[in-house]
């Protein structure tokens, strides 16, 4: 089912255009990342759908039912979504029960306090009903945010850079966590991040922002490996850029050799194809040589620059688990599975 | 910061600052004292009524500025009206107008033979007073009226702070929890800014606690009357010593629940403050009646007096353009440039020690010298005249026993008194600017200017002093501008025949001849106006 349905949205925010004819759509109970860089408007769309922000053109629907237009909006306490804040924005003057019981009004006391031990019990936080918000960890409050949101059993969920003030130590495990209680509780979510990392673990989905427009929008493996621009290529991770050399109807070629074309339609204006460094394997056997130039140490694998004996301005990144030295020539072939090919003016 | 300093330097400052602590425990000394015939009496008589007059003053004003400030401050925070710009910083001017000068000129207006009274009898055909009801604002509850006219800015001031720091995402949370914009006002908004709005209650409470002017003009016996009173009636300075322990005892309360209000704040307010915020939009009627509300309170507290008195100045510009004026307004200037001077050398001292001591020694000097700061006027001036006259009686005993005549009240008769208790009460705003743009300096530069050789005088002079060139500018206008305007210290603590511009205004409020004094009373709403610019300056930066 489709629980929410963006179509050629625009907002403004102090008078320049954030959003620009965007559209998108999530399908049961997904999690959509959307991300970018700061200021890119992935913020501004999910304050939109909030309703904290009005648009100027298009419409948001959820459900069956059209929340946003240029002319109508319909108030933020009647949407019934969740959102989880950066801060986390807790009330810091009511207890921890309070906060989740937050939005449940109109109900017995009881039923209440049920309600409340229920999500208490999700986050795993039982026993903290009566804490403050200052006396809890960053982690802690976040629950605590997740858990008030889910109290008000909401059609959807928004999260703004809610890991963003975790440490890096455990941001990984909270990330799962979460995701797995949106799931349990089958609540589809629009997440905004500018950490691939974070998308990566934390959604189905992946929105590639980009001047107010989404760039691409894919799962995340197909993103990474089949980008459809340089900017999501780069935004994806270390990419790098050989120049085709020659091409005919079933080859190009470049300084690793001929690569067959396949099904793969190449546009004339492409002149180079994209290498990931895990795709560019040393292997001795193989007659094009390269000098190591640089090389660093990044925990599961190194990091080599590498420069082409014959052809010098050809540099790329190599990642191996084998320890080159400085200076030391060695022969590179390619483990090729998708062609990706772009025209990268000079 | 771990440097050695001249010996010197400690010795002095803890001396200032025990001559500044001085008054206080002279208070507390006198009280024991044994002339307490006078006190007995008055507690056997009047005393319980002046102690409940005060406490009703103090609460009436507290509530009123409530409920004028806070609904004020979050218009004009977080909506968006017609003239909205213009009350930001409107709403602070009241704070320049002398609460005597507003009582005036509302018992002007509203008495008996008032325009006010006068157009009402005329138009609707009434003869005498027992025609109909009216309310008379030279009572109790007038005074509170007044007292929170020129008051509630405190509130306002903070209220409007809070509001526009706290987390939007606070109440963005509440309307997406379910809570309507109103609803999200009584369940967050108002809720987070309680702890503000109790340290302004506070201040406000403190302030109507310590007046004396308004209170005295409508005739309404408080503390602060008897303080007065007693002194200048019965001259029985333990009697006046023991009714300002009572008013400390009060002052500790409000401190108390001051400094209960700051620590919850803390947890209250995170950051904040950096999200452009967005307004609600009154638009039609709604704009139209806050601004209207706004509007009439500006003119109850600034505007309609303010009309007044230049109206008084002009008529009677030749009546109030005299050798008085010009000689009390030298009187005020002098007094005041030489207080603020010293004051700014008190802070410099006090300043320099609290920055090199390596333990909370000058924290301790520091704050046992800005005491004076909270004590009301007319305690701060029987604090004051107990340690000065009994250095005149001891000297002129001394000399007499050896038969030659003592030189009179030298130090308790004379400007010496005056400037002393303005300097005791002043300081602390002194210290304070000094203080906060020392504060403002980087620890590391110290440790580089020594590590470079410098001794620490040497660098308080070449590093520290121009730094903080501006917070000193600041400081001493700012003591400048409080030594203008105060009232009750100066009544109490003036020479025979020496006026200073506003115990010369007070004394024309009192004998409701103010159109006399209209010209000085414009001086000092004119230089009280300054910090207000200065203000106002720093909140547009903030936000």
């Amino acid at each position: 089912m489709t629980q929410l349905t963006i179509n050629n949205l625009t907002s403004q925010y102090d008078g320049k255009s954030v959003i620009r004819d965007l559209s998108l759509t999530l399908e049961g109970n997904e999690i959509v990342a959307l991300l970018g860089p700061s200021g890119c408007g992935k913020t501004t769309l999910l304050r939109a759908i909030a309703g904290l922000q009005p648009i100027s053109n298009g419409d948001i629907t959820i459900g069956n039912q059209v929340i946003s237009t240029s002319t109508h909006s319909l108030a933020s306490e009647k949407r019934n979504i969740g959102m989880i804040f950066q801060d986390y924005a807790l009330f810091p003057h009511l207890s921890v029960f309070e906060n989740i019981a937050f939005g449940l009004k109109n109900m017995p006391k009881a039923e209440k306090e049920l309600a409340v031990d229920e999500m208490l019990a999700l986050v795993k936080l039982q026993g903290y009903q009566a804490r403050f918000p200052h006396e809890l960890s960053g982690g802690q409050q976040q629950r605590v945010a997740i858990a008030r949101a889910l109290a008000y059993k909401p059609q959807l969920m928004l999260l703004d850079e809610p890991f963003s003030n975790i440490d890096s130590q455990s941001r990984g495990e909270i990330m799962q966590e979460m995701r797995q209680i949106l799931k349990q509780q089958q609540v589809p979510g629009v997440f905004v991040t500018h950490s691939k990392d974070e998308a990566f673990v934390f959604a189905d989905k992946i929105a590639i922002f980009n001047d107010g427009k989404i760039e691409q929008i894919d799962k995340g493996s197909v993103l990474y490996n089949n980008p459809c621009s340089p900017y999501v290529a780069n935004f994806m991770g270390k990419t790098n850029y050989v120049a085709i050399n020659d091409r005919n109807e079933t080859h190009i070629s470049t300084c690793f050799g001929e690569h067959l074309l396949n099904d793969y339609e190449i546009p004339l204006t492409h002149n180079v194809m994209m290498l990931r460094p895990e795709q560019i394997i040393i292997d001795e056997q193989s007659d094009n040589k390269f000098e190591v130039i640089d090389c660093s140490f990044a925990g599961s694998h190194w990091v080599y620059r590498v420069q082409a004996v014959v052809e010098k301005t050809v540099i790329v990144e190599v990642h191996s688990h084998l320890l080159l030295d400085n200076q030391q020539v060695i022969g590179l072939s390619l483990n090729m599975m998708q062609l990706v090919t772009f025209n990268i003016e000079k | 910061m771990f440097i050695q300093l001249n010996k010197k330097w400690p010795a002095i400052s803890w001396l200032l600052s025990l001559l500044l602590f001085l008054p206080l425990l002279a208070i507390v000394w006198q009280s024991f004292g044994d002339d307490q015939d006078v006190f007995t009496q008055l507690w056997a008589t009047v005393l319980p009524d002046y102690l409940l007059n005060t406490s009703l003053v103090v609460f009436g004003v507290a509530i009123l500025s409530v409920v004028i400030g806070v609904p004020v401050a979050w218009l004009v925070a977080m909506c968006q009206f017609p003239l909205r710009r213009f009350y930001v910083w409107g709403m602070l001017l009241p704070l320049a107008m002398p609460s005597y000068v507003v009582a005036f000129v509302y018992t002007d207006l509203l008495e008996y033979a008032g325009p006010i009274q006068t157009e009402l009898r005329n138009y609707f055909g009434w003869e005498t007073a027992q025609d109909y009801a009216f309310f008379d604002v030279r009572t109790l509850s007038g005074a509170c009226v007044m007292l929170a006219l020129v008051l509630y800015p405190y509130v306002y001031l903070l209220a409007r702070t809070t509001f526009l720091e706290q987390s939007q995402s606070l109440t963005q949370s509440a309307r997406l929890l379910g809570c309507s914009p109103w609803q999200s006002f009584w369940r967050v908004s108002l809720p987070l800014a309680r702890p503000a709005i109790a340290i302004a209650v506070a201040l406000v409470a403190m302030e109507s606690l310590a007046d004396f002017a308004v209170v005295n003009y409508f005739a309404v016996p408080t503390l602060t009357t008897a303080v007065y009173d007693t002194w200048l009636g019965y001259g029985s300075l333990a009697a006046a010593a023991r009714l300002s322990v009572v008013m400390l005892a009060v002052l500790f309360v409000l401190i108390s629940i001051e400094r209960l209000g700051r620590n919850k704040q803390r947890h209250y307010q995170r950051g904040g403050g950096q999200e452009t915020i967005i307004r609600h939009q009154l638009t039609g009627l709604k704009g139209i009646a806050a601004s209207v509300f706004c509007g009439v309170i500006f003119m109850a507290g600034f505007g309609i007096p303010f009309i007044s008195l230049l109206d008084m100045a002009v008529n009677y510009f030749d009546e109030s353009w005299n050798g008085k004026f010009l000689e009390y307004s030298f009187n005020s200037l002098m007094l005041a440039s030489m207080v603020a001077f010293i004051c700014l050398v008190i802070a410099i001292v006090l300043g320099f020690f609290k920055r090199l001591s390596a333990n909370k020694s000058g924290d301790l000097a520091s704050k046992l010298a800005s005491t004076g700061y909270a004590l009301p006027g007319t305690v701060l001036a029987i604090g004051v005249l107990i340690p000065l006259s009994l250095f005149d009686h001891g000297i002129n005993q001394f000399l007499e026993s050896f038969g030659i005549d003592g030189p009179g009240l030298i130090l308790s008769g004379t400007v010496f008194a005056i400037a002393a208790g303005y300097v005791v009460r002043f300081s602390a705003i002194a210290i304070g600017s000094v203080d906060s743009s020392l504060n403002k300096i980087s620890p590391s530069i110290d440790m580089v200017s020594m590590t470079l050789g410098a001794s620490p005088l040497n660098m308080l002079r070449r590093i520290h002093f121009p730094l903080i060139k501006k917070g000193c500018f600041a400081g001493v206008l700012l003591v400048f501008i409080e030594s203008m305007k105060e009232l009750p210290a100066a009544l109490l603590l003036r020479p025979f025949d020496y006026e200073t511009l506003a115990t010369y205004v007070y004394q024309f409020v009192s004998d409701e001849q103010l159109e006399h004094g209209a010209l000085a009373a414009i001086v000092i709403v004119v230089v009280g106006l300054i910090p207000l610019i200065f203000l106002n300056r720093s909140l547009e930066q903030q936000h």
